[in-house]
Order: structure tokens, then sequence, then C-alpha cells
């Protein structure tokens, strides 16, 4: 019950938040394009936010250029270029594969070669290691002749067994 | 281990990309992170037409920062308003410049008209003209994002510089005095 009312509080708290920034477009199918937009671009003022979360005034112009912007018709890429044109490439926070920024979009997947690189370096290492820790220590005449005794080999026997019986 | 001497010096390979790591961030620590790099150093002051804070009968258009009519001055643009804070510490300043000699041009940048008039009327006005702007519509297309901001603007109507935040004398040396001279030298000379 108590779930409930606070489920519906914090729905009723959404819609009031929601309303403070209505944008009114003359044709509906803009507004998801408006919506990705003030996602992805970033707020030059308030550093780490985007336009659709900062409130800042730089926000709340930029956010109604946008809006603007595609009422006139302008293609998405078209709004970028105009933004980047005076705000530079900063406030794209999906920036552009450049000269500059290729690094950015590199460096993920190269770190991820190589740490698969070196992942299998240990891998090897440990396959070889482990060769070497078996023939460390030279063996005994007896064992040399006989690895395991009648008795050994018997509980070796009944201990794979067992484990064979767990595992299953 | 001591059968593989490449390894002992794999071990070191942490330690030098910790080093690396701690110089690039060491030189970042003077970097201001809240000093964007500008988009419009090296292009023609863009397009505009809008009132002039005094005598809103005047309009003031980007002709006015073209070579003809500007008589191919070298002029400084401050952005500035009244509820900016760091415009009360950097107007004493700009009044300094401006009995120097160096030409300004104000930009009101969102600012309600009599309270700006009644700011320079109370603290002195160093600027030729005023440009009101209270919709920051030219502030958006030089790409401001607070205020102050100041621009050097050169005799043809090309930015020259860009400074975000307080012109003091520390910068104005630093920055402007300069380039500034040059340009006037430059402006001269044609």
């Amino acid at each position: 019950m108590v779930n409930k009312l606070c489920l519906g509080l914090l729905l009723i708290s959404c819609e009031l938040f929601a309303s403070a920034d209505i944008v009114e477009f003359s044709d509906e199918e803009l507004r998801p394009r408006y919506q990705q937009l003030i996602a992805e671009l970033r707020c030059p003022k308030c550093q780490n936010q985007n336009l659709a979360d900062s409130n800042s005034p730089i926000s709340v112009d930029l956010r109604r250029q946008v809006q603007r912007l595609l009422e006139e018709g302008m293609s998405n890429q078209q709004i970028k270029a105009y933004l980047t044109s005076r705000y530079s490439d900063f406030i794209l926070y999906r920036p552009q594969v450049k000269q500059n920024t290729w690094f950015l979009w590199i460096a993920p997947i190269a770190l991820l070669f190589l740490g698969l690189l070196i992942l299998y370096r240990i891998s090897q290492r440990q396959k070889s290691t482990d060769g070497i820790n078996q023939s460390v220590g030279e063996p005994t005449e007896e064992q040399a002749k006989d690895p395991l005794s009648a008795d050994d080999q018997l509980r070796l026997r009944e201990l794979l067994k067992n484990t064979n019986g767990d595992s299953n | 281990m001591s059968s593989y001497p490449m390894n002992r010096l794999a071990l070191f390979i942490p330690l030098i990309l910790c080093i690396a790591l701690g110089g690039f961030l060491f030189s970042s620590l003077d970097k201001d992170p809240q000093e964007l790099p500008s988009a419009l150093v090296g292009q023609t002051f863009p397009d505009f037409s809008l009132e002039e804070l005094n005598d809103s009968q005047r309009r003031v258009s980007s002709a006015d920062f073209r070579g003809e009519s500007k008589n191919g001055q070298v002029v400084l643009v401050n952005i500035w308003a009244t509820w900016c804070f760091a415009c009360r510490i950097e107007h004493p300043y700009l009044n300094g410049l401006a009995e120097q000699g160096v030409a300004i041009i104000g930009l009101n940048y969102k600012d309600n008209r009599l309270l700006a008039q009644q700011w320079l009327a109370e603290r002195g006005d160093p600027y030729q003209m005023t440009i009101f702007d209270p919709q920051g519509t030219l502030g958006i297309d030089l790409g401001v994002y607070g205020a102050p901001e100041t621009y050097l603007v050169d005799a043809q109507g090309i930015i020259r510089h860009r400074r975000v935040g307080v012109v003091d004398e520390r910068i104005w040396n630093k920055e402007f005095r300069d380039l500034y001279n040059q340009l006037v030298e430059q402006a001269s000379g044609e």
C-alpha cells in the first residue's frame, strides 16, 4: 500500500518536473530529434552536463536555439555544424572522427587488443611453467621404476570414481 | 624467474606507465578547464543588427566592424552585464584602457537596459558605443557562454584574440598588448 503511494507520488513529481520546460513544435516529428540533439550537445558553461540536463541560462538559450533551427528545417548535421562553428568541437559529446580525435576513438579498441594480448601471453607462460614445474626435481630410483605403488593406484582410482560421481 | 630476464624488464612497464600518466596529469594542472578553444579566432566578426544601449533609435550592425565605417580602427569588444560580478572587477581597468586611447565597444549581454545605463553612469563609460543584446542572439553567434569576455578585432573586422574572463593588467600585458600594438601599426601603415 505504502509502496503504491510512494510510486504514485514519484510519478506525480516526474510529471511536475517534466512540465517545467514545455517545448512546442509545429510538427511533433521534430520532438525526438530535439530530445536526441539536446542529449548529445554539451553545455559550454557547466561542463559535465548536456543541454537537456542543465538549467544554466546559456543552456536554456541554446535549447531554444536548437528548437528554432529545427523549425527552420535544418538537419541534425547542420545544427551541429552551426553550434561547433560558434562553440567549437567542445560542444559535441560525441566527437567527430578527425585528426585530433582519432586517438579517442581508437584507444578503447587498442586497449582491448592489448589486454587480450597480455592475457594470451600470460596463459602461454603458465602453460610452459607448468611443464617446467613437472620436470623439476629428479625422481628417485624407486619412483622411476614404479611411480605409484599398488596401494596408491587403488586410492587414486577410488578418488577419481568419487569425484566423477560428484560432478554428475 | 631468473631464467626469464625479459620478465624483469617487463616488471618496470607499470612504473613507466605511471610516471608517464603522472607527467601528463601534472602538465594539465595549469590548464583552465573552463577555457574553451575558440572557434571564431581568425573569422570575421559575425553579422548582426541591434540597438545601441543609450540610443534605442540607433542601430548598430556588423558594418560598424568593417574597415570603412570603422576607419580602419582596431577595437576591443567587451561582453558585459550588470548581473555579472566579475564585470565589476574588470570595469575600472577598461576605463583605464579607454583613457590610454584603446577603442572599446561594449556588448551588453542579456541585461536590462535601465540597469545597464545606470551602471555606466555610476562607474564611467569606457565604451565608444554599446551594443544592446537582451536576447543574447549576438552572444550565441560569438559563442559567448559567460561574461565577461573580450575580443580583439582588427581593422578588417577579423577577430584576432578572445579572452574568456576578466581582462586585467596581467592579462592585457600577456595576451593583448603586443598583438594590439602590432595590429594598430599595421592599420596605420595601410
